[in-house]
């Protein structure tokens, strides 16, 4: 009625209709099923149907689309460092410090296409590196795997090695237990959510707040279900040193834990099954190995010290006997272990000194209560919905259009069902993310490279520089987020203005983080502005069907809704003329438009079983029916606990990793949970900060650091942000500013929030909404304070990846940045010798007032005039 | 006549802030001729108030959504020389026009739900999206936007209205102004009111442990309000207690122990927290 029209987009944070009026985007909304799309799943559970909300639940972060879009801090011309000269001075020195000029496309893409040209015949290969986060809007054609990855491998660079961030616990300790390397040790979700509802009598969230990170890419879908649970009358507990959002929404009892010390608490836990005798001692016996030495362990019998509760109270700061309420009351009700916001893992406890540790513990929690009977899994009704897993839509760690077989799991499905040109990165050289600026500084770094394949392949280490490759010496920047979300990361400041980069090259849709030590800025466009194609929640790979989470799997034709803004390009297009200024453009774009490869990926899907590409082209989505009602997945690890082969979806480990027959029981050497590896015996027997007997030992940053915790006495968490998803619509002007419980205007600047203790707080004589200085030897950060009892004594917790970084540095180069960089402050070193493994929920910090004015850097920012 | 009416439900809503998003989502850099000019950064018609009780590991939170209430006694159309009215279909609107300049409107409403829009030099409130339901929508955006339907927006007649506010029993927001307000609450209680909660543990063979299945009574002046038992981990709570009220004492009673009488001295002026421990 109001002339405009409705698009459609997908986003982290769910799917959405986009209203478009005259070129313009009024509004964005969540998307209504209609009669038209498929029924709704219903689960019977205790007399009681459960049908799902007939609409596409979204995020916040997903509804602030629009004001990203329009953003004053959008990069709207190719801009140019004042001071840098290709041809003559760089001044790298001044990177972060000096101001830009608008030039041409022309000229901009010239100056990249020269360097890349320079890079190449003065070093060799590998001197350019492409650095990126890892997480890009919605897609699978504009994704970092899939446009990006092609650009990267025709172009021939280093490439930027994530660690497994999300998993750390789980990728280098959980699963040397039992198995899942290709999910990085998180378990599986089938068949969870209706034996949830229908059996489960508590639900313990360790390290868990689905409220605030919706799982992964799960929209509002959980709330409901967790509402279901409550009403159920399924009990809550909580252990978590913040009473966190989750806790907050359905109440349940709180175990303020200090941070880092979980495992003795689990070790408690598992005392009081043992002497009590409250354990399945048939699961014991039958799917698993070690657990006598385990159990001699816990007794102390092993090293003199019982791991009673009393012993864990002065680690974890629990009450003794609340541990034995909770383990007694644990063994009585069928209990589901919500580990991490998915339920099936993850966890700020995963990225702390002692992340595998826990993660180890909740698989042999759940182990001695006979992990796959009825009522006892992993979950928190966030994942395993019955949806119907078996038509095809690829997510987007199958690589798109990368042609990339061999570092993306595009060759299982996604190459053979749309052949396009191969591409293969010559230059074999990795740089590992967190070791990135010493690694250019020093010229060496060295890490253990994230490879699922199987369990042994974290043993492998990998050098920089790889034989015979050249030392970087250009960085093509795509996207800037690392202040907000890499670990103690001023590092980074020293490494762009170190001489021997010289060339920073950023493509960004946003003048924000990293971009402003750029020489050269492309600006990009955002999702809203290009083509593209993807299913909701849908990754697959690492996160093979995730899409469980949603009530509902829809795919979504991604329209361009707008054209784009100021002198912005899809990032495809950039891609497509930097190569071709290089001669590559054709075998890069196979001559294809965006709406081409979208056309060739739908067709290459069973969505066409569904609806012909017309009509998906305006209806902008199609809708995967459920499963019927009698062919329901079954409930994870059923079949070890019933004796049968594995009999769900999840197509792993690989055949030859079975020891057994094919699909006989798990990845491991025995085939079953062991308590003591296999793999770590065999890959790294000798290790004692992984040692094979998952044995606790304070974190190496944390309660037990001594001299250190006198100088900083609170220990920082740094969760996920509840509001935005990591740096995607925080700052820059977005709607998210607006949300008091996200940033706090003082004086008109908008201030990262940091939590405290009421008690805490009076200590220090800091009052509610004042500002603070959070600081340690590492940076200082100055936030708002929000002071409350919701968070546990001694603990500040606070959210990582703040879009914003905000700094002047004093004479030694010490940062202090009012952006609200957490991650300033958290340690570089890894979890364990052995892993390379990001800890930075392991970091002390002190706070005091902050009443000092700030001084004005150069007016350095005008960018965009 | 069918009108509109907003019911929020306290229980359900998780404090996801997608109604203030999608709210100014709708408002920001659009311009609905004749029923609001352009929102602005940190001007929300709609916020989540958000409060917190207890102490210790005892605590809780509520999120309660607030916005304008659309009065049918509204003291800001009464103050407004005409620049503020109400609809036929029960909604206040600020007129766009007409309120430009008046910032004195802002402190007409008691429950500050109006907010100034200094970019704009106009007074906003949260209209109900009256632009939209006029062009055919079902629910405002904030309701369509509610991933649990804590907000539900009824197209009903007042008398239907009365009875579901009698079936779901449904409260106002400071019924003591009269303002009768269309935006109704459910399960309001605990925002409104404290608890007195706690722990009761004791000693076995030197180490402390949680009682469960005490009998805990919460009496006024020595007559009995309520009784429970405390829990696995020897908690209980008794909630919708108001600070006006004072002699409130709980008396703790299990076989095993010897009884307590505790007494909360004072005006219950914020949620009390007993850690209590019995001897046998
Ligand atoms: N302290 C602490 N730190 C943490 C964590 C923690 O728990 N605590 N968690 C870690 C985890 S699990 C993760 S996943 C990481 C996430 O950390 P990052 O991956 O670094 O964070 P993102 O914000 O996702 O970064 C994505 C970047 O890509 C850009 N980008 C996105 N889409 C596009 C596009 O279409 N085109 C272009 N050109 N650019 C685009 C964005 O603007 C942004 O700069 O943070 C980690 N850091
Ligand atoms: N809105 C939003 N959603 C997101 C993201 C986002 O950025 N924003 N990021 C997505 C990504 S990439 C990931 S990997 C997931 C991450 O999901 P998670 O890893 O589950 O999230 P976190 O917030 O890091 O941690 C969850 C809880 O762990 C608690 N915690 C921290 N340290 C400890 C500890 O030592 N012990 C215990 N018991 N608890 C502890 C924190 O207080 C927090 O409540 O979230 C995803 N979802
Ligand atoms: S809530 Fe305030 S602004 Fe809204 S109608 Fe009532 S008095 Fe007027
Ligand atoms: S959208 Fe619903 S659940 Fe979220 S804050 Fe608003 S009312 Fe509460
Ligand atoms: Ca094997
Ligand atoms: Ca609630
Ligand atoms: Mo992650």
């Amino acid at each position: 009625p109001d002339g405009s029209t409705r698009f459609v987009t997908n986003t982290n944070g769910g799917p959405l209709f986009v209203y478009v009026k005259d070129d313009k985007i009024l509004r964005t909304t969540p998307i209504d099923l209609t009669d038209d799309d498929p029924e709704s799943w219903v689960i019977k559970a205790r007399d009681t149907q459960f049908s799902p909300k007939r609409q596409m639940t979204v995020n916040p972060h997903a509804l602030s689309l629009k004001s990203v879009v329009y953003s004053e801090r959008r990069v709207k011309y190719p801009m140019k460092r004042v001071d840098f000269d290709p041809k003559g001075n760089r001044n790298t020195q001044n990177r972060g410090k000096s101001g830009y000029v608008r030039i041409s496309w022309d000229e901009a893409l010239d100056i990249v296409a020269d360097q890349v040209r320079r890079q190449k015949t003065t070093y060799g290969p590998g001197s350019i590196a492409v650095t990126h986060g890892a997480h890009h809007q919605m897609g699978n054609v504009g994704y970092w795997l899939s446009a990006l990855m092609r650009f990267t491998n025709i172009l021939g660079a280093t490439l930027m090695k994530f660690s497994p961030i999300s998993w750390e616990g789980w990728y280098w300790g959980a699963q040397h237990h039992y198995g899942n390397s290709l999910r990085l040790g998180l378990p599986g979700p089938y068949g969870t959510m209706e034996d949830c509802l229908k059996e489960c009598e508590m639900i313990v969230f360790w390290s868990s707040d689905p409220e605030a990170t919706a799982g992964l890419y799960g929209g509002g879908e959980g709330s409901q279900r967790r509402q279901w649970a409550k009403d159920l009358g399924i009990k809550f507990v909580h252990i978590d040193p913040h009473y966190n959002s989750t806790a907050q929404a359905f109440g349940g009892k709180w175990l303020p834990v200090k941070p880092t010390t979980d495992s003795a608490l689990a070790h408690a836990i598992m005392y009081v099954w043992i002497t009590e005798n409250l354990y399945d001692k048939t699961f014991i016996a039958n799917c698993t190995t070690g657990f006598e030495e385990w159990k001699e362990y816990i007794l102390g019998r092993e090293d003199g010290t019982p791991k009673t509760p009393a012993w864990q109270e002065s680690e974890t700061g629990i009450p003794a006997k609340d541990v034995t309420s909770l383990a007694r009351m644990w063994a009585s009700k069928k209990t589901y272990l919500s580990a991490g916001g998915l339920g099936t893992g993850f966890g700020g406890a995963c990225r702390a000194a002692t992340g595998q540790q826990w993660a180890r513990n909740m698989i042999l929690l759940m182990t001695m209560q006979g992990w796959g009977k009825p009522g006892v899994n992993f979950g928190n009704l966030q994942c395993g919905a019955p949806v119907d897993l078996a038509h095809y839509f690829p997510g987007y760690a199958e690589g798109g259009i990368s042609g990339d077989l061999t570092r993306t799991a595009s060759s299982i499905n996604n190459y053979v069902r749309m052949p396009h040109v191969v591409t293969v990165n010559p230059v074999e050289q990795r740089v590992p993310r967190e070791y990135i600026s010493e690694a250019i500084k020093t010229g060496k770094a060295e890490a253990y490279l994230w490879d699922g394949m199987s369990l042994e392949a974290q043993f492998r280490k990998a050098p920089y520089p790889s034989p015979g490759n050249a030392e970087i010496h250009m960085i093509y920047q795509y996207g800037g987020s690392s202040f907000g979300t890499t670990m103690n990361s001023s590092r980074r400041i020293e490494m762009y203005r170190d001489e021997k980069v010289e060339f920073v090259v950023s493509q960004s849709i946003w003048n924000e983080g990293e971009a402003q030590f750029a020489d050269i800025i492309l600006p990009a466009c955002t999702v809203a502005e290009r083509a593209d194609i993807s299913e909701v929640s849908g990754c697959a790979a690492f996160g093979h069907h995730n899409q469980t989470q949603m009530n509902h799997r829809m795919v979504v034709m991604q329209h361009e809704c707008i054209k784009p803004l100021w002198e912005s390009k899809s990032d495809y297009r950039i891609f497509t003329e930097v190569l071709g200024r290089l001669g590559f453009g054709p075998m890069y774009s196979e001559g294809c438009s965006e709406l081409d490869w979208c056309k060739r990926i739908f067709d290459s899907t069973d969505a066409v079983n569904f609806t012909s590409w017309s009509k998906f082209l305006k209806k902008g989505y199609v809708v995967f029916p459920p499963q019927a009602e009698d062919m329901r997945d079954n409930v994870y690890m059923r079949w070890m606990h019933e004796g049968r082969k594995k009999d769900v979806p999840e197509p792993h480990p690989l055949p030859g990793d079975y020891s057994g027959d094919f699909l006989d029981g798990l990845q491991t050497q025995s085939g079953k949970i062991e308590f003591l590896p296999n793999s770590l015996k065999r890959g790294d027997p000798d290790n004692e900060e992984r040692p094979v007997l998952n044995r606790y030992k304070p974190a190496w940053e944390g309660p037990a650091s001594g001299e250190q915790v006198k100088a900083y006495p609170l220990q920082l968490v740094t969760g996920h942000p509840r509001y935005s998803f990591h740096t995607h619509m925080d700052g820059k002007n977005s709607h998210i500013n607006d949300i008091q419980d996200h940033r706090i205007k003082i004086d008109g600047y908008a201030y990262w929030i940091v939590r405290m203790n009421s008690i805490d707080a009076a200590d220090r004589c800091l009052n509610h909404h004042s500002l603070v200085k959070v600081y340690n030897d590492r940076a200082g950060v100055i936030c708002a304070l929000d002071v409350s009892p919701l968070v546990a004594r001694g603990t500040l917790k606070t959210y990582e990846s703040s879009a914003e970084f905000d700094f002047i540095q004093d004479e030694n180069g010490k940062v202090l940045d009012r952006g609200g960089c957490m991650n300033l402050l958290t340690p570089s070193r890894t979890q364990a010798k052995g892993t390379t493994a990001i800890a930075p929920n392991s970091c002390l910090v002190e706070v005091e007032q902050w009443n000092n004015s700030w001084e004005v850097r150069d007016e350095k920012m005008a960018l965009g005039s | 006549m069918k009108k509109w009416h907003l019911v929020v439900d306290v229980n359900l809503c998780t404090g996801c802030q997608n109604c203030v998003v999608a709210t100014q989502d709708e408002y920001m850099n659009n311009d609905f001729k004749g029923y609001s000019k352009p929102g602005a950064a940190g001007v929300t018609p709609l916020s989540i108030e958000h409060r917190v009780r207890g102490t210790g590991s005892m605590v809780d939170a509520q999120h309660v959504p607030k916005m304008c209430n659309h009065c049918d006694d509204a003291p800001c159309i009464a103050a407004s020389d005409g620049a503020i009215y109400k609809r036929p279909d029960g909604l206040v609107i600020i007129d766009p026009d007409k309120a430009v300049g008046r910032k004195n409107l802002v402190s007409t409403c008691p429950y500050g739900m109006i907010k100034w829009n200094d970019e704009q030099n106009v007074p906003q409130a949260w209209n109900f999206d009256a632009h939209l339901l006029d062009s055919g929508w079902k629910a405002p955006r904030a309701v369509q936007s509610c991933p649990i339907d804590a907000l539900k927006a009824l197209h009903i007649s007042d008398s239907d209205m009365e009875k579901a506010i009698a079936v779901e029993k449904l409260v106002v927001l400071q019924p003591e102004l009269n303002t009768k307000p269309r935006v109704y609450y459910k399960n309001l209680s605990a925002f409104l009111s404290h608890f007195i909660g706690g722990n009761v543990s004791g000693t076995r063979d030197g180490e402390a442990e949680n009682i469960e299945g005490a009998t805990i009574a919460l009496l006024q002046n020595s007559t009995p309000l309520a009784e429970t038992l405390t829990d696995a981990f020897g908690d209980f709570k008794f909630e919708n207690l108001h600070d006006t009220s004072t002699g409130y004492s709980i008396s703790i009673n299990h076989p095993d122990y010897t009884s307590q009488i505790i007494e909360v001295s004072g005006i219950l002026a914020e949620s009390k927290v007993l850690d209590i421990s019995l001897s046998r």
